[in-house]
Parts: C-alpha cells; sequence; structure tokens
C-alpha cells in the first residue's frame, strides 16, 4: 500500500511541476538552496540516553506515527522504504534507525533536528515536504530530543534508500529552496492563554507531531496547506476525502471530544462509524499513544468545529428511508440486500453489537462519494491490530455500475444531502488507481 | 426473476431472488458443495470462487449481480477422480484435517496461481491471509500450493524439453 | 452373560441388514464407562476383562461383519472430526484382519448400528475404539482360521492369512473370507488373548495411508453434514438474542409470517425458529425477528479483560477444594524459590462452519444427523426434550466442520428436532450462523493457577505447589437441560449443576499433577461450580493452563539457577519414554546448539504427558520478537510424540502440527471479550485468530517408532507444550516473562517498555 500525508489534489501535474520551477529558479539566483553537510558523528550508544527520555520519546513517536511512513509492508520497524504516492511521483521513505550507513547513525542531535524543522538532510539536501516538517516546526526542543532519544535506540537495520521516482524536474532538490521560501514559516508552538492545558496540550500535538491538518486541510498548487479559513476545511488522502474538522465537518452527528477520543483510540465510534483507509495507521498509532494525549487531542479537534450549529438536526434521529431509496434505485436496493444487510442492516449481528449504522458514517454525507466508493471496492482493514471494525472488499464481485447503484442507493437512503453525481466514472477511476502495481 | 448463470463453463437460468448471496444458489440450487458457509460476512474465505478470474467471497455477492459473468468454483478444477493441479497437491501433502475450509483455500489460492507463475513463500503467505483455518493446517496447505507451482513447473519444463 | 442376546437365526446373522441387533437400545442404566475421559454418558462396562471399548459392546458382530461375498464393514461408535479417526481404524482393522484397507467400509456412529463409545472426546478414540476394533478383528481372524482348519482338517495353527481376505493351507490351498465367514456366527463375545499380527509382520498399520475423507473435501464431494440434501428439505434459522443469557423482548412475529416463502414459526417457550421454503429468506425472516431489542435474563458475565480480570472474576466465585496430589519426601532447603500466578481468558472454541442439523419427524420418529461429539447423547437428550420412547428416536453422525471440543453442535441437533417436531414429514436443515456460533456455544473456560517452587542447592526441586481455579469443563449435554432448546423449552429443562470430572483424567485440573518427580508436592483444584459464562470442553481441557504453568515455571526456575531448560527436565523425570520424547524434539531442534536469546530471538521448549495417561509429546520453538511492535513469529517448530503404535505417522504429524498452530493462536491472540449484558466477541473482527502470515515458519514433528505398543491418543497432545514452549521461547528471547495469556503483541511490547 502507498501511503502519503502530501497528497494534494491530484490535477495539473506539470503545470504544478513548472510553477514550482520557476518558483524555486528564483530560490536558486538567491542563493538560498546551498545548505551545509552536518559532520558524522559516531553513533551515540543506546546507554547513552536516559531510560525516562527514550520513553518519552516513543510516546512522541506514537503520536506522530514515524513507524508507519517508514516501515516497508513487512519490513523492519523504522527501516524505511515505503512507497509514498504524491501527484508528484513517487517517494521512498528513508531509514531512519540509527545504522552509521543507511541510516541516520550518522547524525548528530543538531543534524536531526535541522531535519525536522528545516526539511534538510544531514549531507545538506534538501527533504521533500512528503516529511511534514512545517508541522515538526512546532515542536519543542526536548521533545525532539526525546524523539532523537528514542530513534538513536532503536535496533539498527542496514537498509539503503530506494530512489526516488518524481516527476521531471523536482528531483532536483534545490528546487525545494523555493518551495521552503514561500510556505516554511511554522514558528514554534506556543499556548494560547485563554484556553486550557488540555486543550493546549492538544493543540501541541495535532498541529506539530500529529501533522493532522496534512490531510485535513486543503493544498495549493504546490502542495502546500491552505492556512487561515481553509485550516481544516477538508483535504485529500491517498485518494481518500480527509473530512473538513471545522465548522463546515460533514458528520451527520457533530463530534464531540469523547466521540473523537473513541474514534482516535479504537478507530470506530457508534455514532460516526470506523477510520478508514490513511486513517487507519493514525488510530493504530494512537491506540497505543498514552491516553492523556489522545484526550487532549480529541478535545482540540472538538473545538475546531465548535462554532458548528448544534441544534438539533432537521430530523430527529439521521435519515434511514428504506423504501425512498428503494424507489429510486431498486438495483442498488437488491445489492444492499445480499451484499450488505448481512452487517449494516437492522437485525445484523454488527448492529445488535453496537456498530454504527450506516446513516451516521460520514463517509455518507460528504460532497464526494469517493470515500464509500473507495471502502466499498477495497474494504476497510481494522486500523487497531487484528481486531476491530474491517469490511471486506467488493471489487471482485461488484461492477462500476453495480458500485454505482449501490452508492446512490446509500446515499438517498442514509443521507439527507444532495444524490451524487457520476459515480460509474468515480468507480472506474478508483478501480483504475488499485490495478496500478 | 430468471437470473442466467455461468458456472464452471455451464449456463443455468435459475429463478431466484436476485439478492440471494450466490453462495446459496450455489449450494442449493446447483448442489455444488465447495463453497461453504463459514461466517456470511466476507471475513474467512470458506465461501471463495472466482467471479471472472478473481477470488470473491459468495456469501456476500448477490446473484443478481453475476449473471452473466464467469464463476468458478472448487468442482471447476477438477474431481476425485480427476482432481486439478492444487486439488492433486493439496491430497499430496495430505493437507486437511476437517477441511472445511479447503474449497476456499484452493480457490484462493488458484487465483495466486492464475496471477503468478512462481510466487514466492511471502507472497504466498500474504496472499493466503484472507483465508481462515482452525485446525492448523496452515503448514500443509502453504506446502501444498508450493508443490503445486513445483508441479506446474515441472509440466512446462518438460513440455519445454519436447521437440 | 448369556452368550447371545436374542433368538435370531444363524442365517439372520449372515443377511447383512437383517441384523439389527439390540446393543444399541439397551438403556444405559449404569454409571459412565471413560465416555471419552470428557464427560457425557457412556455405556455400561460388561465385560472388563477386554480391551478398550470391548469392555462395553463385545460382541464380534457389533464391530466386524463379513458378507459371503467378502464386503467387510467394521463399525465404530467414534466419529471423524477432522482428526483423521476413519482412515486410523480402516488400517488398524485391515490390519489385523489382513485385508487391503480398501476392502473395508466404515460405518460411524450411528444409534441403530453401531456400538454406543460414548464420546468421541478426550484423545480416547485409538484407545477406546482402535483397541476394540483391533481385538476385535484378531478374535474374527482367529475364527475364520480355526473354521477354515475344520473345512481342510488341520490343525488351526497351520491356516494362515497373507493380506489379500483369503484362508491359506501350508499346501496352497485357499479360501475366501466370505465364503468362511458363511459358515460362522460372529455373534459371540470377544475373547481377551486372541493373538494380534506381529509389529514386523504389519502390512498396513504405521503405513502414511492417504485419508479416506480427504478426496471429496478438495474437489466439493458431499463430505458433511452440512451438504446433505434430503427430498423436500425445508431451511430452518433459530432467533435468538446476541448470546448466552439474553432474550428478545417483542419479536415482530406477525411481519415475517407475511413473508413470501416462510412456512412457519416455531415458538415454544421462550425458543423461537423460523422454517423457509429457501435458506436465503429463512435468514432474512431471522433477521427481520433480531431486530427486536433484547434483554440479559441471567446472571452477569465474567469481568472483560484478561489476566487480573480473569482473577477477579474467578476468585469472586465459591470455590470447592479438591486435593489432587500431596507428597511428603525429606528434601534440602530451598536456596531459590518462585511464586507466579498464570491465567488463561475464555477461548472460543471457533469453528470455521457454524454448527448444523438435520432432522425429520415421521410416523412417530425423529431422526436427527449431527455433527455432534456424541451421538448417543443427542439421542439421550433429544428424547427427553420431547418426551419422545428413546426406540423413536434415531441419531446419526455425519461429519461437520472441526469443533475441538463442545462447540454449538449438540444444541443445534436439538434445535433441529424441536423444530422438525413442528414441521412433521419434511426433513429440515438447520444452519447456525456465524454469530450464534460465537454466542451461543459453550467457551473453554477462563482460568488461573498459583505456582510455587523451591530448588535446592543441587538443583533439584524441594517443593511444588499447584493450586488451580476453575469451572467445570465438562458440561456435555446428557439430557434435556444440557442443551439450549430445552433451557428455553416451557417448562425448561434446568442447565445441570457443574461436576469436576475425577482425576487421573481431570478437568480443570487436569494434568495438574506433574509427571515429574518433585519432592513435597502438592497440587489443589478449587472447583467453582458457579459459571458466569456457559462453558464446557475445549480441547485439553485444564492442561492447557495447567501444563502451561508447570512447564513455565520450571523454565522461572531453570532460568533464575542457570540450570539449562533441558537439564532440569529430565533431571526431574524417571519416565523413560519422557525422557525419549524430550531428547527427541532436542536433537532435531539441536537445542545444544541453539542460538542464545539476544533481544530479539531465543528457543523455548515444553513437555507433557496428555493426562499423564495419553501421548507424550514435547515441543522446541525458536522465536523472533519484534521490540517495536511485540509481535513474535516463530521462526521454526520440532516436536516430538510417543503414541505408541503409530496408525499412521502422517496422520499423527498433520495432529501434531494442527494442535500446535491452534495453541499458538489461543495462547498468543485468543481472549473472549465480554460486554456488559453480552458476549462482545461475536465474529472474527471481535475474535481474530492466527492467520497465515503468523504462523510459524517450519513445523517438524518426529513420531516416535513403538513397534506393538498400545495406541495413546494424540489429538490433544500438542496444545499444553507449545503454549508454555511459545511463553519459554519469548522470555529466552526478551528476558520478559509473560504469564497472562494471550502472549499477544501489545502484552509484550508493553512488557517489553520502549527502551
Amino acid at each position: 500500500m502507498k501511503r502519503t500525508r502530501w497528497a494534494g489534489r491530484a490535477m495539473g501535474r506539470w503545470a504544478v511541476a513548472g510553477a514550482l520551477a520557476s518558483l524555486a529558479g528564483v530560490g536558486a539566483f538567491l542563493g538560498i538552496a546551498y545548505r551545509s553537510d552536518l559532520p558524522a558523528v559516531p553513533t551515540p550508544k543506546a546507554a547513552d540516553f536516559p531510560p525516562e527520555l527514550v520513553s518519552r520519546g516513543a510516546a512522541l513517536a506514537t503520536i506522530g506515527d514515524c513507524i508507519v511512513c517508514h516501515t516497508a509492508d513487512g519490513g523492519v520497524a523504522y527501516a524505511g522504504g515505503r512507497a509514498l504516492a504524491t501527484p508528484f511521483g513517487t517517494l521512498y521513505s528513508t531509514n531512519i534507525t540509527p545504522d552509521p550507513e543507511g541510516g541516520i547513525g550518522g547524525w548528530s542531535k543538531e543534524a536531526f533536528k535541522r531535519a525536522m524543522r528545516d526539511g534538510v538532510s544531514r549531507d545538506g539536501r534538501h527533504l521533500y515536504p512528503a516529511l511534514p516538517y512545517d508541522h515538526y516546526r512546532r515542536v519543542h526542543d526536548g521533545d525532539l530530543d526525546a524523539i532523537y532519544a528514542f530513534l538513536m535506540t532503536r535496533p539498527t537495520a542496514s537498509a539503503p534508500a530506494k530512489a526516488n521516482d518524481l516527476i521531471f524536474p523536482l528531483g532536483f532538490r534545490p528546487l525545494l529552496a523555493g518551495w521552503k521560501l514561500l510556505f516554511l514559516h511554522q514558528e514554534e508552538f506556543t499556548p494560547r492563554p485563554d484556553r486550557d492545558a488540555e486543550w493546549n496540550r492538544g493543540a501541541y500535538l495535532a498541529e506539530g507531531l500529529g501533522h493532522c491538518s496534512g490531510c485535513h486541510s486543503p493544498r495549493n498548487l504546490a502542495g502546500a496547506e491552505e492556512t487561515g479559513d481553509s485550516a481544516y476545511s477538508g483535504g485529500v488522502a491517498e485518494g481518500w476525502v480527509a473530512p473538513a474538522l471545522n465548522g463546515s465537518s460533514p458528520a451527520a452527528i457533530p463530534w464531540m471530544a469523547d466521540s473523537l477520543f473513541t474514534y482516535l483510540r479504537t478507530g470506530i465510534d457508534g455514532r460516526h462509524g470506523a477510520a478508514a483507509g490513511p486513517m487507519g495507521p493514525v488510530v493504530h498509532g494512537l491506540s497505543r499513544a498514552p491516553e492523556a494525549d489522545v484526550r487532549a487531542i480529541a478535545t482540540y479537534i472538538a473545538s475546531l468545529s465548535a462554532d458548528r450549529p448544534r441544534a438539533a438536526p432537521k430530523t430527529p434521529s439521521p435519515p434511514d428511508r428504506t423504501a425512498e431509496a428503494a424507489k429510486a434505485s431498486p438495483a442498488g436496493a437488491t445489492l444492499f440486500a445480499g451484499a450488505c444487510a448481512g452487517c449494516h442492516e437492522s437485525g445484523a449481528p454488527m448492529m445488535t453489537q453496537g456498530r454504527p449504522g450506516l446513516s451516521t458514517v460520514t463517509a455518507l454525507q460528504l460532497d464526494r462519494p469517493d470515500n464509500a466508493i473507495r471502502a466499498i471496492l477495497q474494504g476497510i482493514h481494522a486500523p487497531t491490530g487484528p481486531a476491530g471494525p474491517a469490511m471486506p472488499p467488493f471489487a471482485a464481485s461488484l461492477t462500476d455500475a453495480q458500485v454505482a447503484d449501490l452508492a446512490a442507493y446509500l446515499r438517498s437512503r442514509f443521507s439527507d444531502r444532495p444524490a451524487w453525481t457520476s459515480l460509474e466514472t468515480a468507480a472506474a477511476t478508483v478501480r483504475k488507481e488499485d490495478s496500478q502495481p | 426473476m430468471t437470473v442466467t448463470l455461468t458456472v464452471n463453463g455451464a449456463d443455468h437460468a435459475l429463478e431466484v431472488d436476485p439478492s440471494t448471496p450466490l453462495l446459496y444458489v450455489l449450494r442449493d440450487d446447483l448442489e455444488l458443495n465447495g463453497a461453504k458457509y463459514g461466517c456470511g460476512l466476507g471475513q474467512c474465505g470458506a465461501c471463495t470462487v472466482h467471479i471472472d478470474g478473481k477470488p470473491a467471497f459468495s456469501c456476500l455477492t448477490p446473484v443478481g449481480a453475476v449473471a452473466g459473468r464467469r464463476i468458478r468454483t472448487v468442482e471447476g478444477l477438477g474431481s476425485a477422480e480427476a482432481p486439478g493441479l492444487l486439488q492433486q497437491a493439496f491430497e499430496k501433502e495430505q493437507a486437511a484435517q476437517c477441511g472445511y475450509c479447503i474449497a476456499g483455500m484452493i480457490m484462493r489460492a488458484q487465483a495466486l496461481l492464475d496471477r503468478v507463475p512462481d510466487p514466492d513463500e511471502a507472497q504466498i503467505r500474504a496472499h493466503m491471509q484472507t483465508n481462515l483455518c482452525r485446525c492448523g493446517t496452515h503448514m500443509r496447505i502453504l506446502r501444498a500450493v508450493r508443490r503445486a507451482v513445483a508441479m506446474r513447473k515441472g509440466v512446462q519444463a518438460a513440455q519445454e524439453v519436447r521437440p | 452373560m448369556s452368550p447371545v442376546l436374542s433368538p435370531l437365526s444363524r442365517r439372520s446373522f449372515l443377511t447383512g441388514g437383517a441384523l439389527v441387533v439390540s446393543f444399541a437400545l439397551v438403556p444405559k442404566a449404569f454409571a459412565q464407562l471413560a465416555g471419552g475421559g470428557e464427560g457425557g454418558t457412556g455405556p455400561a462396562v460388561v465385560a472388563p476383562d477386554l480391551k478398550g471399548s470391548l469392555k462395553s459392546t463385545p460382541w464380534l458382530d457389533a464391530w466386524i461383519r463379513i458378507e459371503a461375498d467378502g464386503r467387510v464393514t467394521v463399525f465404530t461408535g467414534k466419529v471423524e472430526l477432522g482428526q483423521g479417526i476413519r482412515t486410523a481404524l480402516t488400517q488398524v482393522a485391515a490390519e489385523e484382519l489382513d485385508i487391503p484397507p480398501a476392502a473395508i467400509t466404515l460405518v460411524t456412529a450411528d444409534t441403530e448400528r453401531t456400538p454406543d463409545e460414548g464420546l468421541t472426546a478426550g484423545s480416547h478414540s485409538m484407545q477406546d475404539s482402535g483397541t476394540a476394533i483391533q481385538n476385535a478383528a484378531a478374535n474374527v481372524r482367529m475364527l475364520l482360521a480355526a473354521e477354515a482348519a475344520r473345512v481342510w482338517n488341520l490343525p488351526a495353527d497351520q491356516v494362515t492369512t497373507g493380506g489379500d481376505a483369503r484362508l491359506r493351507a501350508p499346501d496352497g490351498r485357499t479360501l475366501p473370507y466370505g465364503e468362511v465367514a458363511a459358515r460362522l456366527s460372529l455373534h459371540v463375545q470377544a475373547v481377551p488373548d486372541a493373538p494380534l499380527r506381529k509389529p514386523s509382520d504389519y502390512r498396513t498399520l504405521g503405513q502414511e495411508l492417504p485419508r479416506v475423507d480427504i478426496p471429496a473435501k478438495l474437489t466439493g464431494g458431499a463430505a458433511y453434514l452440512h451438504d446433505m440434501r434430503l427430498p423436500g428439505m425445508l431451511h430452518a434459522r433459530v432467533v435468538r438474542g446476541p448470546s448466552v443469557g439474553t432474550g428478545l423482548q417483542s419479536p415482530d412475529i406477525d411481519a415475517v409470517a407475511r413473508m413470501p416463502g416462510v412456512v412457519k414459526i416455531v415458538r415454544q417457550g421462550r425458543f423461537l425458529a423460523v422454517v423457509a421454503e429457501r435458506q436465503w429468506t429463512a435468514i432474512q425472516a431471522m433477521r427481520h425477528l433480531q431486530r427486536a431489542a433484547y434483554e440479559r435474563t441471567a446472571s452477569p458475565l465474567p469481568a472483560d479483560g484478561t489476566g487480573d480480570a480473569v482473577v477477579a472474576t474467578l476468585k469472586a466465585m465459591p470455590a470447592r477444594d479438591i486435593p489432587i496430589m500431596d507428597t511428603s519426601e525429606p528434601a534440602g532447603p530451598a536456596v531459590h524459590s518462585v511464586r507466579a500466578r498464570y491465567t488463561r481468558p475464555w477461548i472460543s472454541h471457533g469453528s470455521i462452519g457454524p454448527s448444523c442439523a438435520i432432522a425429520q419427524y415421521m410416523e412417530g420418529r425423529m431422526t436427527v444427523w449431527t455433527h455432534s461429539q456424541g451421538t448417543f447423547d443427542v439421542h439421550r437428550v433429544v428424547a427427553e426434550l420431547l418426551g419422545l420412547p428413546p426406540e423413536k428416536v434415531h441419531a446419526i453422525h455425519a461429519e461437520g466442520a472441526g469443533c475441538y471440543g463442545q462447540n454449538g453442535a449438540d444444541d443445534a441437533a436439538a434445535d433441529a428436532a424441536v423444530i422438525a417436531r413442528a414441521v412433521p414429514g419434511r426433513p429440515i436443515r438447520l444452519q447456525w450462523m456465524r454469530e450464534q456460533e460465537f454466542g451461543w456455544e459453550p467457551l473453554g473456560p477462563g482460568m488461573m493457577t498459583e505456582l510455587e517452587a523451591a530448588l535446592g542447592a543441587d538443583n533439584r526441586i524441594v517443593s511444588w505447589r499447584h493450586a488451580v481455579w476453575s469451572n467445570p469443563h465438562n458440561n456435555r449435554p446428557v439430557g434435556a437441560g444440557g442443551v439450549l432448546a430445552g433451557n428455553e423449552a416451557d417448562p425448561p429443562f434446568p442447565v445441570p449443576e457443574g461436576k469436576p470430572i475425577p482425576m487421573p483424567e481431570g478437568d480443570g485440573s487436569r494434568n495438574s499433577n506433574p509427571l515429574y518427580s518433585f519432592a513435597n508436592t502438592h497440587v489443589v483444584y478449587h472447583f467453582l461450580k458457579d459459571m458466569p459464562a456457559r462453558v464446557s470442553a475445549l480441547r485439553s481441557l485444564g492442561a492447557h493452563l495447567n501444563v502451561f504453568s508447570i512447564e513455565s515455571m520450571l523454565d522461572e526456575l531453570a532460568a533464575g539457577a542457570g540450570i539449562d531448560p533441558l537439564a532440569i527436565r529430565l533431571d526431574h523425570m524417571r519416565d523413560e519414554r519422557a525422557r525419549d520424547v524430550m531428547q527427541a524434539a532436542a536433537d532435531r531442534f539441536g537445542w545444544s546448539k541453539r542460538p542464545r536469546g539476544d533481544g530479539r530471538s531465543g528457543c523455548g521448549m515444553a513437555f507433557a504427558r496428555y493426562k499423564n495417561l495419553g501421548a507424550y509429546c514435547a515441543v522446541a520453538l525458536e522465536v523472533e520478537v519484534d521490540r517495536e511492535t511485540g509481535r513474535t513469529l516463530v521462526r521454526r517448530a520440532v516436536a516430538a510424540v510417543d503414541c505408541g503404535q503409530p496408525a499412521n505417522p502422517d496422520g499423527l504429524r498433520n495432529q501434531i502440527e494442527g494442535g500446535l498452530v491452534q495453541s499458538l493462536s489461543w495462547t498468543g491472540r485468543e481472549a473472549v471479550r465480554f460486554a456488559a449484558d453480552r458476549r462482545a466477541s461475536f465474529d472474527w473482527s471481535s475474535y481474530p485468530i492466527l492467520r497465515f502470515d503468523d504462523v510459524p515458519g517450519s513445523i517438524e514433528v518426529v513420531v516416535m517408532d513403538r513397534p506393538g505398543v498400545p495406541f495413546l491418543g494424540t489429538a490433544e497432545a500438542a496444545q499444553g507444550p507449545s503454549a508454555a514452549a511459545l511463553a519459554n521461547a519469548i522470555a529466552d528471547a526478551t528476558g520478559v516473562r509473560l504469564r497472562d495469556m494471550p502472549l499477544s503483541p501489545d502484552r509484550l511490547k508493553a512488557a517489553l517498555g520502549p527502551v
């Protein structure tokens, strides 16, 4: 599976590349592209780091979910090599074990912090912002020390870096200096005095290591996050819609801190559905992170949509219009009965066991059908480990037209929002992406 | 309504509710025993059949959705008298205990063999991950798949040697 | 005991089907025999001098019939559960009759055709039925030879056999078995000393005969009860709440009764089922009824969780203390002692195929096809439940998916009978749903042990205390109160009070008595009769946790004193066969040259003789631990097993491989989850088991060659040792001792910490 947190809208790749190239050309002329290499140091010994520091680093690295991007499928933890699909080509994550050759064993603490804040490798090369250093700039110095201590005490793995496969001319790294000139201005986090400690802790983690807005905010043509009012108004990750977390949240039932906590901790909340797509690995990490930190993140994220009207929705309970939907999409109703009802119809065991009904699932409330279609075609992996909400894929059994019928039925039965359009095309697009190696 | 199904190369016109999962039509109408009811939730793989060459859970496939598409079940691979390649390999390895999962395992493995000429151990394990076995016959199932790959290579090698 | 049960003419014995001997229908008034060692009812012992199940069914024609045309039918009261018993018993019969195995038709448990051998459980089939068939066949061969000698006017010892179903005279004359059998009545009792064939002459026993049931299973043949289709058969589903101890409040029966294709709604007391022409209709009707709200109708469930949660639940219940073992010898002072608590949560059988049964009620007679382990118990249960005379009920075994103990099979059989009675004439096929199997089957009970042991200065164990807390593992239904349909009847048949299985087999106490020679051994079973969750036998019963505890403790002692794990075991083991399997496993594994624990990989071993009566099994594992995730992979596994004369070595390897992998799943991954009012494990996403990426890199099984030595049950021999070997290997690899199951990645990761 390919992953990225740096997946802007998949559009106009060449235009983007050109724009970046010209921007960066300016940067290059200004001579900012050059960054010196920092000397390699002898790999520190595990015993050099106090255990409390390593423990703290472990918790922080779990919230940052370093392991997800920096571990290949079936590979050694933190040894890199995972393919990260971006609109600009495929990047491969690097080895961040303390191996002196392939990993970061020769990196001093200063080199590590420069990479985390400025996106510059020890040898002076610019790093692609798939590493969300725009977020890591917000992290306190002491926390970077802890993460450094944690990574330097991992078992080494001698995995060499894989070559990236990017569209021309983005393989030329000095261009990134221009990108940074334009977009890399974030400052270390400072708490807001008008908020309580839990909120501030949540904001610090979500904006920094957690880099939530990396997916949940839209990105501009150059792949940088939009800010201000656009922040948290929804984005795209690996083709999945990352729903808005601000006041424009489409959730059928507004998110509250408690339900967010349950969701982030277990991958499922009875009033909102299950974590799917790239949110799965996020939950995997948070299910193992310190509970208080996850509560803090939930508190902060819930506050983003606090301005959303909390009044009772139009209908007393979320919609479930069986008869109307069957009339509007009889083919979809038949497919639902045979393929979906065994889990999602009332009386099905999942419903009896408290799994969320489809009318509360955000994927069916979004403007775009992508998440619903992806869930149908690809299924959902249990995010927190072998136990947890899972859904089988239907790519082999349903055609694009059938997926479209089913999606239309689901939308009309379980949402008050306007019908989706061009569903069959959307299904075909997802299927085509999946069939690519 | 009438649904026309193509199963193991034969066409069948059936009067059936199109929402009926394919599994029950295969078992009750066509009297094919291979696909098994295991969970009805797409979680165990005991019901695995091929639809247009791809492995699918027949327990969650409405029969109306597969009208006119190519359906293959374990019966389509061979019989006790004339077993197919994987069936021979499973027999050689005695790769069954209670055997309830095995028809699904064979269909799952067949999909890999159809797609990958010479899968390695990691590919086989990753591909078979979908299917559950409770008796703990996993090691024999893996051996049987490896044996089938080797048998096929042997047949191919023999064919290549022939003038 | 009269030599002839009923005044049947000799001719009637010889005409095959005409012989319906009354043994099957004799009321079972006596106390149980071994009954499979797992409870249930069993037939009375009538011939204590005979071997195996001949003790209860001494008549040769109950076991073996030979037609005049030479066809041979062998009858067993045991059943195929996927353990390969059909093949093994066929081999036993073929060997002692000295005929080709292909000449034999084997008939498994059927209350009107076969002997009652109690349950097929407890790894008893080879000991009970294998031994009975072996001796019966030797008797038959002896009688055939004697008869042929009479024909030829030769001394009996001059007549021989040659493996081709013919008797031979020294001058080359031969007679086919069928012809000789036609002159004989086999309705005679076995004698205890019929000579067995010499192991050196074996043609079939010990050969790796391919299993007779496998071809159909690979090709979609009719292999299971689930595959039976009777003319006019209807499909049924039972309608229940999410799990045992819940009831639906007001199911919408009127709406479902109007659904096209619904034939009948069966409602009797709290029992509810739908019957339809088509399976899909029955499922949809069931789901509609299950939309109703449910309520908890029984006492509270166990606390959710593992480790401390298990302890909290078990210790809160009143216990009856049953002493298991008390020895005292003079021993030196303790120099190193260890105390530890070990736990196991409730575990699901997790059959891949949910339970199924077919029943037909016609002209006052009920026929039930069941995959229960106790066909004869199903007969008794159904008769009591429906108030039918025993002779009006016929129970027939047909194979199901692996059950690994008492899953929903017995309940489904009773359900089907209740439904069939309401729809006379037509066969009905009842299929339980996945969530019903998880929600309503009896679970393997949660358990805990507390051990305290001490080493003396000479590295000998000077004291050993073992206390085990457990619910009964033996709640096999022997009457209507033992099945759900009985509990739901109006008036209900009450659930019988749980009883322990006495030693030497034991239940929660099984294998709590170490086979090792420890000084000053004190073992007590804190028997807990109150069952917060419905429980019954799960393969290996208490041996899973007791062996885990004993064998973990041995390694804990050894690690503390710097003794090699193999050495501490051999130093305390006098049983030569036990020593041999340990040594055989160690040799094949390369124990003495094994890689030592280095933080990421390590090795562990463990041993047990199942029940101290069955097969001997030693397991050695090499594991690799991912310290970042806590995930443990078994790189390679070696097991050695001694089960006496191996009937079919490949079948044995299959059983041991399977038991080992299943135990890794139980021990490493599994725990039933509980919500306040229901079981929360209801599907494979809420009850995950081991999948292909977690099974060992390799498993090798060494089968000890024990020619002619009595059969010992094998199917449950690997579970305990595999569990302990896993814990011991993890401890060797990481220095972390896990004592609470499951030894899951999360638990190991938490124990390892980030450093």
